[in-house]
Order: structure tokens, then sequence, then C-alpha cells
């Protein structure tokens, strides 16, 4: 039931946003209905779609799975905060050039997901990078081209690092 | 892959891979979803705990505000109608009255001030309900003891469509083999990724309802809402903004957004509902719950001269609006023999009601258990003749076109024997069989199987008229406009939710109008913005849509050279379109699309009367419908300790007529071969005896991650068919439709030494299992 509210701030995408919520409120809510940021999406919120997939410090997490006061003192990423200004990251880039998305509901969850896997692992292989992407769940593409749209990103990322 | 700016060789953008005008916002977290809407109220909805039951009391917490049936005075029961096949209208209170027949049934509708109160204070109301005898299963439900989940569906039977032609009985009679094969389908749920999710803000100012909601179906949602709540349709603005994903199950009604139009116009509050996943799981829609006995008869040269069916779908507790529960019986009636040429048909299709979620069409409606049902008829009809099951389907596969069939449907242009060629060749089954041979040899078992089939695809008013629909959608409007900028807005009626209609529509009127599809806005999902129109579903917007489409612009374009005509002192005839400038043909005398659209608007009168002011034109298509054909082949190792299915490849040959933009249409074709998958291997609703649902999380109803879904390659066939304007057939549906038969054959042929016959999907480890167990013991 209803509990004392508690402030928190919480910060997203180098923005800090200070919030007055239950304890009992899930990160993805908080994102979403307190923050206005809405880009990051709810599929299920038992932690098996991954819809809500948040990078949290160097860690992407469910963030239907914890709560926002867990959040608090962390640096927070969502899907707004890929692009540097006007500039995409490659990533979504990639996913548009590969059509990795269709209707688009899980895409900031695979965006999140992926990227986070391409920075914390840059030699990432294509198997390893077929085993993270079976984290989440996506009804359209039949995952055929995200998994295309992350193997050509991390190989675009190791030839630029390369030279 | 290339971008709009880069045009390469080719004059045309039909054909190009374009990237989609869609993706820039949606990947950048800017999509606009029906949950990210702010509201002062939200809704949480008391369900039903039993299947079938008296309400006796309902007791909400003290202050709540409780809504029930008994409150929304004057609106109507959702009524289906049909008017054929011995159809049984049967009515759906938006919430329930006196009696539940469904796990999951909304009840009562609690409204608070967020969505964690009204859900703390929706587990506060006490419903009493009286349990009485729930049936659960289709074949339970005919038997004469069965309860009446409706007193006047007699036998629990809703609808039944008979066909016979004369001839059938005496084909049956005189062929030399008559082979029998009974499937069965268990029941899944289309799980869109986004739940169903609705936002209703009542404008005080107007007196009208604007309603935001993730549908498929805008303007029929505004007729049929305004209908039952006895308002104005005027009153109501219904917007589809993103949708994420629909697969049908976002196409028909759904009670809790007449309740929402009603709490919004009564609180004069903005209301929100999202619902989450387990209300999806056991409350929205499901599908596909079917039994199919049937028996071919084939000559001895193994050709089929005669087939009967008979079908029964279990369409759970209430019929769906606009299609009605019949949409999966009837198809399968009208639709069993696919892309076989037999003229002897009978068939017996039941929809059968049960204390169960209400069924409603999912991608592909009947046709992926239909094409379960006659793909394992094709192989098992292979084994008793001795013949390769590629040879089998060679004999019957439809060969001449026009071919109409024992239905009446039309097959157009096609050539279904290549498709089968070109999968055939691409997968190299020769080569397989050697392979296979060898793993048996080690004691791996390998399978290959094939579907072919062909779907019906685009249709418009005939088709869905011939079901006796009183709701007959068909048809589609675009209005085209071009404002005096000279940018041109099309305006549809169809309802894309990631079908990449924004791109493909623009790439169609591009081409015909001498512009680039970048310079082309699509306007949809928005009744105060766009004509009429019946949405997105049946693989029928880019046909229908697209059609439409092309004759707005055609108008369009004609203007454009009356009016250019005028203005640079030549014939009509004589101005091309092209590069955003009319020219005079053969000439270099041009006039750009601004300078025109300009003209049209501010300075009519250098037309001297000529033309109307203004450039806006409108064009209705409603074809007959147009089938796409193709041959899916899965090749499979299953573990015969484990019962496990590993897929090693799939492989679609298609013909979809022209492509407007490949990539997307094998996006399509991605996301319905994985759809089907599941269908064949994974996903299942299951009940308990007493009608409670066992499968309401994600980690109980299992749909398949990127390990599961193995590479697919896609070849592509383009016969040109003039029963589609644009020469595109439909494919929306196809990879699921032949994903399941080609998954079932391949794993049937992997387990053939065994002598099993698996006719069950989702084919899990435990029924594989127990498949080779009762094989093993006769």
């Amino acid at each position: 039931m209803v509990t004392e509210k508690v402030e928190i701030t919480l910060n997203i995408n180098g923005q800090d946003y200070a919030v007055r919520v239950e304890p009992r409120r899930t990160l993805v809510d908080v994102i979403r209905d307190d923050c206005g940021q809405t880009g990051t999406h709810i599929g299920c919120e038992h932690g098996i779609c991954g819809a809500c997939t948040v990078i949290l410090d160097n860690e992407a997490v469910r963030a239907c799975l914890m709560f926002a006061v867990q959040a608090q003192g962390k640096r927070i990423r969502t899907v707004e905060g890929l692009a540097e200004g006007e500039q995409l990251h490659p990533l979504q880039t990639s996913f548009m050039a590969h059509h990795a998305l269709q209707c688009g509901f899980c895409t900031p969850g695979f965006l999140m997901l992926a990227v986070n896997a391409l920075e914390t692992n840059p030699d990432i292989t294509d198997e390893e990078i077929l085993d993270v992407l079976s984290s989440n769940l996506c009804r359209c593409t039949g995952y055929q081209n995200i998994v295309k749209a992350v193997r050509s990103t991390a190989h675009e990322l190791r030839r630029a690092r390369a030279s | 892959m290339t971008d709009p700016a880069d045009r390469g060789t080719s004059p045309l953008w039909v054909g190009r891979s374009i990237r989609r005008f869609e993706d820039p916002a949606l990947v950048a977290g800017l999509g606009r979803f029906s949950g990210d809407l702010p509201a002062q109220s939200f809704v949480r909805f008391v369900r039903s705990s039993v299947a079938s039951g008296r309400i006796k009391r309902i007791g909400g917490p003290g202050g709540a505000t409780l809504l029930t049936c008994a409150d929304l005075v004057g609106v109507k029961p959702i009524r289906p109608m049909l008017h054929k096949f011995d159809y049984v209208p049967i009515s759906q209170p938006v919430l329930a009255h006196e009696v539940v027949r469904f796990v999951g049934e909304p009840i009562a509708a609690l409204v608070a001030t967020s969505a964690a109160e009204a859900e703390d204070l929706a587990d506060l109301v006490e419903v009493e309900i009286e349990d009485t005898r729930a049936v659960v299963r289709a074949p339970d439900a005919i038997l004469p003891n069965a309860p009446h989940v409706h007193a006047q569906a007699k036998g629990n039977v809703v609808v039944e469509g008979r066909v016979q032609t004369p001839g059938c009985d005496a084909a049956m009679a005189r062929a030399d083999r008559r082979i029998a094969v009974a499937i069965r389908s268990r029941r899944q749920n289309a799980l869109p990724l986004e739940p169903r999710a609705a936002h209703a803000i009542f404008e005080r100012a107007s007196g009208r309802v604007t309603l935001t909601c993730a549908t498929q179906m805008p303007h029929v949602m505004r007729t049929i809402i305004a209908e039952l709540i006895g308002m104005r349709e005027a009153d109501l603005r219904v917007i589809a903004p993103d949708v994420g994903g629909g697969f049908g199950q976002k196409m028909s009604l759904c009670p809790e957004l007449v309740v929402l139009v009603w709490i919004a116009r009564k609180l004069g509050r903005s209301v929100a509902w999202v619902e989450d996943r387990r209300e999806n799981l056991v409350a929205s829609f499901h599908s596909r719950d079917q039994h199919i006995s049937l028996i071919g008869a084939f000559n001895a040269d193994g050709r089929m001269i005669a087939l009967s069916a008979d079908v029964l779908a279990n369409v759970g507790a209430y019929s769906c609006y606009p299609t009605t529960c019949a949409v999966e019986p009837l198809m399968a009636m009208a639709e069993m023999p696919g892309p076989y040429d037999v003229r002897e048909y009978a068939c017996v299709a039941r929809g059968i009601l049960t204390h169960t979620c209400p069924m409603a069409p999912y991608r592909g409606v009947s046709r992926p258990v239909i094409t379960f049902a006659i793909e394992r008829l094709m192989d098992k009809a292979a084994a008793a003749f001795a013949l390769d099951p590629i040879d089998m389907r060679r004999r019957n596969l439809v060969k001449a076109f026009p071919y109409k069939t024992a239905t009446g449907l039309v097959l157009d242009a096609a050539n279904y024997a290549e498709t089968m060629d070109v999968a055939v060749e691409a997968i190299d089954v020769a080569a397989f069989r050697v392979r296979q041979k060898a793993a048996r040899a080690q004691g791996r078992h390998l399978g290959l199987g094939l579907a072919t089939f062909s779907e019906r695809t685009g249709y418009g008013t005939p088709a869905f008229a011939a079901r006796g629909m009183e709701v007959i959608p068909g048809w589609e409007t675009v209005e085209m406009t071009m404002d005096p900028s000279g940018s041109i807005e099309a305006r549809i009626g169809a309802s894309p939710h990631g079908q990449g209609l924004r791109t493909t529509l623009a790439q169609i009127i591009a081409d015909e109008l001498g512009t680039s599809p970048d310079s082309i806005k699509i306007v949809h999902g928005d009744t105060d913005r766009t004509p009429y129109g019946w949405g997105t579903f049946a693989s029928r917007s880019l046909v229908i849509a697209g059609g439409a489409s092309l004759l707005a612009a055609r108008k369009v374009g004609a203007k454009l050279k009356s009016m250019a005509g005028i203005l640079l002192e030549a014939s009509p005839q004589d101005i091309v379109l092209e590069g955003d400038n009319a020219r005079v043909v053969g000439t270099d005398r041009t006039i750009p699309f601004e300078v025109l659209a300009r003209a049209a608007y501010h300075q009519v009168a250098r037309f001297n009367g000529e033309v109307t002011p203004g450039i806006c034109e409108s064009a209705t298509y409603d074809p007959a419908g147009t089938f796409s054909n193709a041959c899916h082949v899965a090749i499979v190792e299953v573990d015969i300790e484990t019962g496990r299915v590993r897929l090693e490849k799939f492989l679609v040959s298609e013909d979809a007529g022209r492509l407007i933009n490949p990539m997307i249409a094998e996006g399509q074709i991605h996301g319905g071969v994985a759809q089907g998958i599941a269908n064949a291997l994974l996903e299942e609703i299951v009940y308990d005896e007493t009608g409670n649902m066992l499968t309401a999380t994600l980690a109980d109803y299992l749909p398949p991650t990127a390990r599961e879904i193995p590479p697919m390659e896609i070849r592509h066939l383009e016969t040109l068919s003039d029963a589609s304007l644009t020469q595109a057939k439909g494919l929306g549906e196809g990879g699921a439709i032949g994903a399941p038969a080609a998954v079932i054959n391949a794993i049937n042929d992997a387990l053939s030494p065994f002598r099993v016959s698996l006719d069950e999907i989702p084919a899990t480890p435990r029924r594989i299992r127990e498949a080779l167990r009762s094989a093993l013991q006769s």
C-alpha cells in the first residue's frame, strides 16, 4: 500500500532529477512518469522482455526489477542519451541501416543492452553477441537484423580502434 | 540499403531498399506510444478470478471510485454480427453483467489518481462469485451434458459452416487411397511487445473525447465505441500513435476502451489505462486453438482428387468485433485446399464457445493451422505412395492461373511449382539427404521439412461480404494534397504499426509524381486527420492503401500536368513530371512544382478558370484480392533423449509480386517466420480444467529469443499480377503461415526411423518424448 514518499535525486543522461517518490516505485516507472523520459518502455514488468533495459554505471539492468531509490548516486543512461547532439550513436545508425526495428517498442531496450555489451567488451565475438541479445524480446524482427546490426557495429568499432 | 538521397542508377524508387522514415524518431527514444501520455486519473480493471460463475456481490473499498456494469447506464453490449452459417449472435457487456464467462473478464473499473493507487485499491475490491461448472476444451463443450457458455448457442456451437462439392462423395469412394490426418494446434497469444494501452481526455470546450490507443483500426474503433456509448461519432476522435506491434490482437474492440471513453466523459478528466503483461496474457485475445481432421483421397498416381475436412475451433467466451469469432473456422473452410489443385471438397467448420479468453485474429488467422494440417497430409501421402515429399507436392500444386478453387476463390497469376523449385535448389536437398544419412549412422537425427502455401492478401469488400459479415471491411481511401509550398501530404485510412508504410507508400507516390520519397509526408492513425479506412491487418495495407495512393497520385499528377500545360502553353499530354518539375517533353521548358503549387492556391487567375483552385485529390481502391505464395524449408536436429529441437536453418522462397522495398519485405518475413517457429515449438496458452490459466507470465508462456531463431535465407520471385494495381501482393502473414508446418514436417522427417507421427503444435520436448515412447512401445 501507499508508503511515505522520499526525496531522491536521479542522474539520467548527465542531468539531475530531484523527485519525491514512494520507495516502492520501480526505476522504470520513475524514469518515465516522474522524470518524463518515456523512451524507456515497459513490456512485462517481470524482468523477462528487457524493453526497460537501461545502463546503470557500467551495467545493463532491467529497470522494472529495481527500485528507483536503489539508483541514487549512479549514472543512469537511457536511449535519450545515446546520441551526442544531432550525431546518432553508431548503433542507432546501424539499426536503421539494417532494418533492425519495425514497431520500435523493444528498440530502446535492445540499444541499451547492446551498447553496454560493446562498451564493456569491445572484443565481443559474434557468438557472445547472440548470447547477449537473447536477453531481450523482440516480436517484430525475428532478431535477424538486430543481430546483423550489432555485429556490424562491433566490427566497425573494432576496425576504427585498429586504425 | 541506401539512403533516400542516393538513387544509384535506377530511375525508380519502387524496388529500392531505402531506409525507413519511421526510424530516426524510434531509435532516438522519441516514439510516442499510448502509455507515454500523462493523465489525471488511472484505471485498473477488476477481473474475474473464475471461469464461470454468478456475481453475487461487488464491494468496493470506502471512498474509491468503482464502476460496475450497473453504473454504465445506456451502454450497449458488444454484439458482433454475421448473417450466414447459422451464426448465433452473442453479447458481451463491457463490464460483466450478472455472470462471468472467463478468467480475466473485466467486472469493474477502479479509478484513482495514480496507476499504483488504482492497483492497490482494485486489490481491495471484494467480488463474490458463485462458481458454476466451466467448460474449457472444444471437444468437451460439444458433449450433450456440457454447460452452456451462452444459453442461446445450443451445444456451444456459435457458428457452423458447411460446404460440399456435388461430386465429393463419389470421388472419395472411387479414390485409390484415402489418407487421414488429425492435427491439434494449441492456443496462442499474439503477444505484441507493447501491451494494450489507452488514454482518453474530455475537452470541455468542444464536448469531444480524444481516445489515444494502441489500435490497428482507429476509424472502426471510433464508430463502434460511439455507437455503444450512444454518443455522436463526431464527438470522438481516435488516435493510434506509435503502436508497439499488433499482429491482429489490436484490431478487435476490447471492452476496456469503451469503459475508458465513458469514464473520461463522466468524470471530465483525462484517464489512462495500461494493462500489465499478466492481463495481456489472460484477458486480451487468444488464437489458433483448433482441431482439424482431414481425409485426402488420391488417385493411383498420387494426385489428390478429393479433400474432406472437419474443423473445430475453440473461440472462447465471446465473439470479437468486427470480424466475429467465425473468422477462424470460416477462413479454414474457405482456404483449406491451399495451393493444391483439388476439385472435390467437403468441409464442416464449427466455432465452439468455451469459458476461456475470446479468440481474435492473429497473424495468418487460421492459415498457420490449415497449412500445418494439409502439409502433414502431403507428407503422409508421400510416405504412403513412397514418393519424395517434393514430388508429391509437384503433382498436386496448381499450375495454370488464374485458377478457381473448389470454394470459388480465384488464385491470380503465380507460379507455385517454381517457387518450390527455387527453395529446393537453394537448400540443396540432395546434399542434405547425404548428410542426414551420415548423421543417422552416428545416432544424430536431422530432418528437413517443407511447407508450400498460398496466402490470400489485399482483399477488398467481396471477400469479407462472402463471409456474411455485417461490418464489411475492404476498401481504402487516400487523400493527397500538395500545399502552396509544393509539399505533398498523403492521408491514409490504413494504420501501420511497424510495417513501414510511411516509407513504402512514399516510394510509390514519388515514382508517379516525379519527386523523391523524403518530400512526401504520410499521415495516418488519426480520425480527425485521415479519411475513413479499415486500418492495417490481413496483409492488406501495401496492396490496398498502396493502390489508392497510386490512384490519388495519378489524379494529383493529372492536375499538375493540366496546370503546367496552361502555364507552359503546351498540351497536358506533353507534360512529364520529373525531379520536382513539370517539363514539356522534348524541350527544356520546365516549371517547378513549388511554382505550380503556389499558383494553384494564390494565383488562380493565371489558369483562366480552367482548373479548380488548390491541389487536393482523393482516391479509393477496393480490389478483389491477390494470392502471394511461398515455400518454406526447415532443417532441424532432434535430440531423441531430451526431445529438444535445434533449428539449423530456415529458408523461404516467396513470391509477393512486385517488391516495393525489399528490405522491408524481408523484415516482414523474418518476423512472421519467428512467430511461426514459436507456434511450432514454444508458445502455448494452457488452462487447467477449471478454466484457470497456467501460463500467465513470460516465464511460462515462451516467446522465442535470438537464440531460438536460426539464420534465415530468403529468395524472391516476382510474378507480376494485374490483381493488384501496384502489382505488389501482401506478405505480412506468410512467414507465420508456413513456418509451423515446415518445422513439424522436419521433426517428423528426423524421427522417421522411429515411425513417429507428431501432429500437434507446439511440439514441446515433452510431446516429442511422448511420441517417441509410444512409437517405441507399439
